[in-house]
């Protein structure tokens, strides 16, 4: 009798098999938190929601694949990826479209695409990978060669210029470094130099922002960015307008927010781009203070399972793999919700499962994927 | 650190940077939260008003502008709708080409390019400013269909200042203008700034200036909500504005007519005061100008011609022009002389043809003199003698005292802007005129040409004619006024601006009736005599001639013979025993009193007391009621 009812189509029992590559706590984090986006965007871009709900179903998709890739599979194609990656880059640098002052795009016949984001999973994969395969023999050569396979695909991106994206391929690489064992005495000066710069900026930020003086590296709008920031009323009208506004948009929303399609700012246009980067605006203008507390408890959740789920992994490259990963989430809101909020210059980082964007919310629930599998194989593999 | 090291090690210095991680990623969301407790906890009232502010505009309801009517109801200054078409340099790339590419729509004349030139002078670069005026239907059409085209250029359905009479009444009514810097520091002193938002215009001069905060009403908002890029969503709460209030007049606009037309080309004014009101019934000041032009920014051309003009049409001559008195004054200096017991009606003088004091020979223009001379005769006769004489025996002093207290030398206080105070002479007036010590001494020979209106004697047609409506009333004094009610706008009802008598002078009835008969005389036997013949009514009056003295600055003394000729001057009441019209009259360089000053004065009362009209008027504007004065049929 077991055995027939063995082959009989329990639906029970095959959603169980279905949602098994899944890891059911991240998931309901991941869940809960493009939930509460699907509710903000209801107010703020209600005539998107058909894409939305399509970006989403694809990206699930996507994140259920990798899921289902154990991590052995993953390692196999960290090389090509990265490989295909600066191919690409290369490609957008020598024939890509240019697109608001910046070349980003690559049209390769099909589709346009943004090479940029697909390295933002490729660059850990890659060094993960590249750890892995000197496992016990590192060397400060390691180091040294890790730093040239991070640097060549940033290099590229800074170039396109995409300075957003150049920070979260840097950040990315760096954290696979620093898990790996990228000595403190390398870490803290280089942290300290920036501390220092940064703090410089601020203090001497009248005399640099000058029309006339100009910043070494940076592109005369990254420079506009980091002196807005320092005085968004220096050009209330232009560049400081979206902190301004995004700052009022926030401030606004006090404790409880102004309800649910009620935010001014968001409904009357002062706040730009309010469905993409500066959608928290409208969240925390609409639900107040409550509501950021909520976004950013479930971030902290997403980040410490992340955290855990590295703790448990079984081989250096899944380690390496998910701690970097679960810092890029990180980064991602941090960076996102510190523009916002007027702390950080504005990069063009978006809000993690929040913002509108089918490319990004690939990207990440591709993460959350790997992630999971991450988990899931932990004993499969052990040591 | 590439010392080899074993698994465990290597797992537990993993484990180790993870929670290096989570206490980093910990402290960055924790600033991240103090930060959204500062906006969102510290700093909620700024951020909340400041959002209020940006979604809610306050856009001004601007309120009608009040009417003007003459007593009879006669409109003198309207409203209507018309469009304009308006141009905001700053948002215009080329103003040149976009000025030509309009031409093609609408008729742009010279005029109208060079008038914004001169708004544009005036004003700041982001204020829309009218480049065409009341379009016709057909350019609104033409415009509508090519707006597009044409950023920064906005068709605008506006109220326009209309004065329907023309140039008649100008220098009563004034105009309305632009505001500009000096109007806009006046509101700011009278904390009126927030009125007069949306709110273009102001009145400029006239009755537009002194009532403007009647006129003007009270500004309406409507708080709307708008978006990012200012354009209304919907409107929040509305205050309606309220309307200015209408004004209605003393004036009798066809009084004032008869008596512009009756100067002709002539130059000078005329003012007509109910004596037992002060109610100023004509304020005459020729030539005039049409108050029109000034509305949206006077063309500079026509504006140089209105100042280039040698008979400075802009120059209110009743208010603003003194002038010597010459005979006109010697009927107050009679009644001084009674008052102070100077004089007593029948006491007689010889009149030899002059009177000689100090050296100097003062003549009669009666050669031989009029022989045996009393008040009467010296009024009737216009006997200078009389006057030296008088003068002389009286003292500039006693002069000064008793003539003063006809309210002359001193403002009226009427209700327009730019009242001159004229010239009473005295000691004490020549110590504050002169500089020098010599100046300032004043000579017994000057005593003697100021009893006959002469020497310093400087007085505005308003002080004369409300001298004459005192001593018409008897005494009593009644602040002159152009505005008789004040109409809301918005019941109708009406504030009647009661007569407010300002003193009564303590003249004895007996004197003011040997005063009354010796101006009847004047009309009867005197020099009145052929411009007053045949009238249906006994007029009190005395004829004056002025030597040229000067104009405020003597303008005159370059000018040719013709500007040099003595001023014309008339004052008259009538009926002479229950006068209801009191008046004085000027020429400039007309001559003799009797010939062209005392004819206007003719028609003017002929009008008021008889409805009757000189030839060359029409008739009164159907519907409007008639305003004969009562003493009709006397």
């Amino acid at each position: 009798m077991a055995l027939v009812s063995d082959f009989r189509f329990d639906p029970r029992k095959w959603l169980l098999k279905v949602l098994s590559p899944l890891d059911g706590l991240l998931a309901l984090i991941v869940f809960a938190i493009i939930g509460f986006s699907a509710v903000v965007m209801v107010s703020a871009s209600p005539e998107r929601l058909d894409t939305l709900a399509l970006n989403i179903g694809v990206a699930l998709v996507v994140m259920w694949v990798a899921a289902s890739i154990p991590p052995p599979r993953m390692m196999t194609i960290a090389l090509p990826l990265y490989v295909l990656g600066v191919v690409l880059l290369i490609g957008v640098a020598l024939f890509g479209d240019v697109s608001k002052g910046a070349r980003r795009w690559l049209n390769i016949g099909v589709a346009r695409i943004q090479p940029s984001e697909l390295m933002k999973i490729a660059m850990p994969l890659m060094l993960a990978w590249y750890f892995q395969s000197r496992e016990g023999m590192l060397r400060v050569r390691d180091f040294l060669i890790a730093a040239g396979l991070l640097l060549v695909p940033v290099g590229l991106i800074a170039k396109q210029p995409d300075l957003g994206t150049a920070i979260l391929v840097a950040a990315a690489g760096f954290y696979v470094l620093f898990f790996a064992g990228l000595t403190w005495r390398l870490i803290l000066p280089v942290a300290l130099v920036g501390i220092v710069g940064i703090a410089s900026i601020v203090a001497m930020g009248d005399t640099i922002c000058k029309p006339d003086v100009e910043w070494p590296g940076l592109r005369e709008y990254q420079k506009h960015r980091v002196c807005t920031l320092l005085d968004p009323t220096s050009d209330p009208l232009g560049k400081g307008f979206h902190i301004i506004q995004s700052t009022i948009a926030i401030g606004s929303g006090g404790v409880i927010g102004k309800g649910w399609g009620n935010g001014t700012q968001t409904h009357l246009d002062f706040l730009p781009e309010r469905h993409t980067d500066f959608i928290f605006a409208v969240l925390t203008e609409e639900f107040g203070l409550a509501g950021a507390a909520i976004l950013v408890v479930l971030y902290i959740l997403l980040i410490f399972r992340g955290l855990f789920i590295a703790a448990g992994a079984p081989t250096l490259f899944s380690r390496l793999l998910a701690g970097a990963l679960t810092l890029i989430f990180f980064t991602y809101a941090f960076v996102n919700m510190g523009m916002v909020s007027g702390i950080l210059p504005v990069v063009g980082v978006p809000l993690p499962f929040v913002s509108y964007g089918g490319t990004a919310l690939v990207t990440l629930c591709l993460g959350i994927g790997m992630l999971m599998s991450i988990q899931r194989h932990r004993r499969r593999v052990g040591t | 650190m590439s010392s080899v090291r074993t698994p465990e090690q290597e797992l537990a210095r993993f484990r180790g940077r993870l929670a290096v991680a989570g206490v980093v990623a910990l402290v960055c969301f924790g600033l991240l939260v103090a930060r959204f407790f500062y906006l969102q906890v510290v700093r909620y009232d700024y951020y909340s008003t400041r959002a209020e502010d940006n979604r809610i505009s306050l856009v001004p309801i601007v309120p009608n502008r009040g009417l003007i009517t003459d007593r009879n109801g006669t409109v003198l200054a309207r409203n209507y709708s018309a469009y304009t078409l308006e141009i905001t340099p700053s948002k215009v790339a080329d103003l040149e080409a976009t000025i030509e590419e309009l031409s093609k729509l609408v008729d742009i004349l010279p005029k109208d390019r060079k008038r914004l030139k001169k708004l544009m002078d005036e004003s700041k670069s982001f204020e829309s400013l009218p480049i065409r005026n009341r379009l016709s239907d057909e350019e609104v059409a033409r415009f509508i269909a090519q707006r597009y085209r044409f950023p920064g250029v906005e068709l605008k359905a506006r109220l326009f200042r209309d004065y329907p009479m023309g140039s008649f009444a100008s220098h009563v009514i004034g105009y309305i203008g632009r505001i500009n810097d000096r109007d806009l520091e006046r509101i700011e002193e009278n904390e009126d700034t927030a009125n007069y938002r949306g709110t273009d215009h102001i009145g400029k001069a006239g009755l537009e200036k002194s009532y403007e905060r009647e006129l003007h009403g009270v500004t309406g908002f409507e708080e709307v909500e708008v978006d990012s890029g200012g354009r209304a969503v919907r409107a929040l709460r509305r205050t309606p504005a309220v309307p200015g209030n209408n004004l209605i007049l003393t004036v009798d606009l066809k009084l004032q007519e008869i008596a512009e037309k009756a100067f002709g080309n002539r130059r000078g004014a005329l003012v007509a005061i109910e004596p037992g009101s002060g109610g100023v019934l004509a304020l005459v000041s020729v030539p005039t100008f049409d108050p029109n032009l000034f509305v949206d920014g006077i063309a500079p051309q026509d504006w140089d011609e209105l100042n280039t003009s040698p008979n400075h049409p802009m120059v209110n001559r009743a208010l603003n022009g003194a002038y010597p008195p010459g005979s006109t004054f010697k009927p107050f200096m009679a009644l001084a002389a009674l008052m102070s017991g100077k004089r007593t009606p029948g006491q007689a003088i010889a009149d030899p043809g002059y009177f000689d004091f100090g050296g100097h020979h003062f003549r009669d223009d009666k050669v031989g003199g009029h022989g045996m001379v009393d008040m009467y005769r010296s009024i009737v006769h216009s006997c200078d003698t009389y006057y030296y004489k008088l003068a002389n025996d009286m003292g500039i002093d006693l002069i000064a005292q008793m003539i003063g207290q006809f309210g002359f030398g001193t403002r009226t206080g009427i209700d327009i802007e730019g009242e001159s105070s004229g010239v009473l002479p005295s000691p004490e007036w020549k110590r504050r005129r002169f500089k020098k010590p010599e100046q300032q001494k004043w000579y017994g020979g000057e005593t003697i040409s100021i009893g006959i209106g002469q020497g310093y004697n400087s007085y505005t047609m308003l002080q004369l004619a409300h001298a004459t409506a005192t001593v018409a009333a008897g005494g009593v004094m009644f602040k002159p006024h152009l505005v008789k009610y004040i109409e809301s706008a918005k019941d109708g009802s009406r504030k009647l601006i009661e007569p407010q008598p300002i003193k009564t002078i303590p003249i004895k009835p007996e004197h003011v009736e040997t005063i009354r008969r010796s101006m009847v005389g004047v009309n009867r036997e005197g020099t009145g005599t052929r411009a007053f013949a045949g009238a249906g009514y006994v007029a009190a009056g005395k004829t004056g001639t002025a030597q040229v003295f000067s104009l405020k600055g003597g303008k005159y003394s370059s000018r040719i013979a013709e500007r040099l000729r003595d001023h014309a001057l008339y004052i008259a009441f009538a009926p002479a025993d229950k006068p209801t019209i009191a008046l004085a009259v000027l020429v400039e360089n007309g001559g003799f009193g009797a010939e062209s000053a005392a004819p206007i004065a003719r028609q003017v009362l002929d009008y008021y007391l008889l409805g009757k009209l000189p030839a060359g008027v029409a008739p009164e504007d159907p519907g409007a009621e008639g305003s004969m004065g009562d003493g009709a049929g006397e």
